[in-house]
């Protein structure tokens, strides 16, 4: 038996929450006393590649093919299950994004194992296995017990922490023997943001409501982000006129971000938006009324208005940082 | 091309959650309605049907649940769908609902499966990709625009920090997201009355194995309330979340 988490690379260099999945797996096999293999897809060098050892990997499997250069959930399913089955893995682990939202309910079905999705802690295995969720868009928590022998999991980002222990791990290349001729989606145009930071990704985000009055305010909010290393986000009301691009909004109808520190900036804090922050670890309201519910949500606040309070915190900032 | 859209219905996004013994939640009183996520997959199914008569022969909209569920399904042909459908069974998880719509797809022969990302009662995300894989055909996911051009099918996708663009072979499961319509169609008038006259089919749901199940139930605690910090003083702001708060 054996856990296996899927990791990611970006353009050939894995991506922090595959580092993430790799320290959560490793201490759960650590507990299930059996060892750790991490499956990569793509291209990815060996010094890359290494680097999974370094949080734990005890093996690391390789699978390079110029077929698979593009995410086909349902090619990418079958070579998991033939991973599966050939270490023996028990547990399988994946990032709760784009990737591990198309891949992991998928190989549920392939593999007749029970699925939990959006997990935020480490399970209890006192009794069972039992892992805790927020369900009713974080209004609850859920403990959901897992009862098939083959469990599948992904994991909600930045809800753990990375956590060294370098281990000695072999590259093994594995050979899918599988036919890929049949391809039934095509890629025709990828469009990357490139040199900026992901909103999903970020530790940190400044996000700006109706309350910037405008696109041409956001300046301080962009000055504030690059400053701390943090992606911008909005409401969305904001991306619906258009002041900002839609990637950025968030909420229930939007993304779902759980960074470690959230400024929100104008912003009402309406339950729908909530849904989209509730899982940062913190979060800082500035906003000119004392009475908006985002103050509730809120673990800091400055009462006031952006137009004085932006700029004094940046200087703020500078000064910190200096 | 024939489109069949899942809905799942749930108490609305505003409702005040609450448990009976922390074992199953509370619908007393609350106020249904069709997953938002459901609802932009239908608009935009709703909408091509309209605009191109020529590759959409007909919207259907199926949901695995009890009978409450269909003011739903009518509010869902009220908007637009030609003909409903209700598999009677009860929802306690993605896989056992993946697998009731499964079953009945096998025999009907769809084109195109919409389903949202994720539903906002158990937040589960994963009966799209689940149907796909019973159903053995391609999923797309997070699917924030969908095109039939020269009668072939063309989504776009979102990845971490980017988009794709791709054309896809039918018969597969369309995941869909933000984006692919942006505000929910309304039902007008007409489409209230002519509702009434069209066909809610009702189906017997099978069996299924039972994967996981849910323990218990508990409410977030209360937060500790907001620490004000003087407008005047931003500084002290930064010195919290560097000191205290430890994330700067
Ligand atoms: C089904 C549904 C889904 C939805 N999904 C989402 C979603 O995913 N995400 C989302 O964000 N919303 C969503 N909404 C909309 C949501 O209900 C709110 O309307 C929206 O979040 C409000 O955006 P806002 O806070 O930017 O604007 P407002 O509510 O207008 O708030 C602006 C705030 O700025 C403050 N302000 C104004 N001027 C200043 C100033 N000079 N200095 C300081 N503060 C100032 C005001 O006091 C106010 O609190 C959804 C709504 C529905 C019905
Ligand atoms: N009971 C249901 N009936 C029909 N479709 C459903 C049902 N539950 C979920 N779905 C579909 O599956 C999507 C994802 O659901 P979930 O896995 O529950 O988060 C929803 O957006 C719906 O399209």
């Amino acid at each position: 038996m054996s856990v296996l988490v899927y990791t990611e690379n970006w353009d050939g260099k894995f991506k922090k929450l595959s580092f993430e999945l790799i320290s959560y797996g490793k201490e759960l096999s650590k507990k299930l006393n059996t060892e750790l293999v991490a499956l990569s897809i793509g291209n990815v060098a060996e010094s890359e590649l290494q680097k999974l050892a370094l949080y734990g990997a005890d093996r690391i499997i390789n699978v390079n093919k110029s077929e698979l250069s593009f995410f086909d959930a349902q090619l990418y399913n079958s070579v998991l299950a033939k991973v599966t089955e050939s270490v023996g893995a028990k547990l399988i682990l994946f990032a709760h994004n784009n990737t591990g939202k198309a891949l992991s309910p998928r190989l549920s079905v392939s593999l007749k194992a029970g699925l939990a999705t959006a997990v935020i802690a480490q399970p209890d295995l006192t009794n069972g296995f039992i892992i805790r969720k927020k369900v009713f868009t974080s209004k609850a928590f859920a403990n959901i017990k897992i009862n098939s022998d083959i469990k599948i999991l992904s994991l909600l980002q930045n809800s753990f922490g990375l956590l060294e222990d370098p281990k000695n791990a072999v590259i093994e290349s594995f050979d899918t023997d599988m036919d890929f001729s049949d391809q039934k989606c095509k890629l025709m145009d990828v469009n990357k943001v490139s040199g900026k930071l992901i909103l999903t990704d970020a530790d940190i985000v400044v996000s700006g409501g109706r309350g910037m009055k405008g696109p041409e305010n956001w300046g301080p909010i962009e000055e504030l982000a690059s400053l701390l290393g943090a992606a911008t986000a909005c409401s969305r009301p904001v991306a619906d006129e258009h002041w900002r691009p839609h990637e950025e909004h968030v909420g229930q109808t939007g993304k779902v971000l759980s960074p470690s520190l959230y400024i929100a900036c104008g912003i009402s804090g309406a339950i729908q938006h909530l849904g989209g922050i509730s899982n940062s670890k913190y979060i800082v309201a500035i906003n000119k009324d004392p009475e908006a519910p985002i103050f509730e949500a809120a673990d800091y606040g400055i009462v006031g208005d952006l137009s004085k309070v932006l700029p004094d915190l940046i200087t703020a900032v500078k000064e910190f940082k200096a | 091309m024939k489109i069949l859209v899942c809905i799942n219905n749930v108490p609305d996004t505003t409702t005040k959650i609450k448990f009976v013994d922390n074992k199953a939640f509370d619908s007393a009183g609350v106020q249904w309605i069709i997953n938002p996520w459901d609802e932009l997959t239908l608009t935009r199914a709703i909408e091509m049907k309209e605009t191109q008569p020529a590759d959409i022969e007909s919207v259907t909209v199926i949901n695995v649940g009890r009978a409450d569920a269909e003011a739903s399904i009518r509010k869902a042909l009220a908007i637009g769908a030609d003909n409903g459908i209700r598999i009677n069974s009860d929802t306690s998880d993605s896989y056992s609902v993946a697998f009731q719509l499964s079953e009945y797809i096998a025999k009907e022969k769809y084109d195109i499966i919409f389903c949202g990302i994720e539903s906002s009662d158990y937040n589960g995300g994963s009966v799209g990709g689940m149907l796909a894989e019973f159903l053995a055909i391609p999923s797309v996911s997070s699917v924030s625009m969908f095109e039939i051009k020269d009668g072939k099918v063309v989504v776009k996708r979102e990845i971490d920090g980017g988009n794709e663009t791709l054309s896809v072979q039918t018969p597969f499961v369309l995941i869909g997201q933000k984006g692919i319509a942006i505000e929910p169609k309304i039902p007008s008038m007409r489409g209230i009355m002519t509702a009434r006259t069209k066909q809610l089919t009702v189906v017997e749901g099978v069996a299924c194995n039972q994967l996981i199940e849910f323990v218990d139930f508990d409410l977030p605690k209360a937060k500790a309330a907001c620490r004000k910090i003087d407008a005047e003083n931003v500084k002290e702001l930064i010195d919290l979340l560097h000191n205290e708060a430890k994330v700067i």
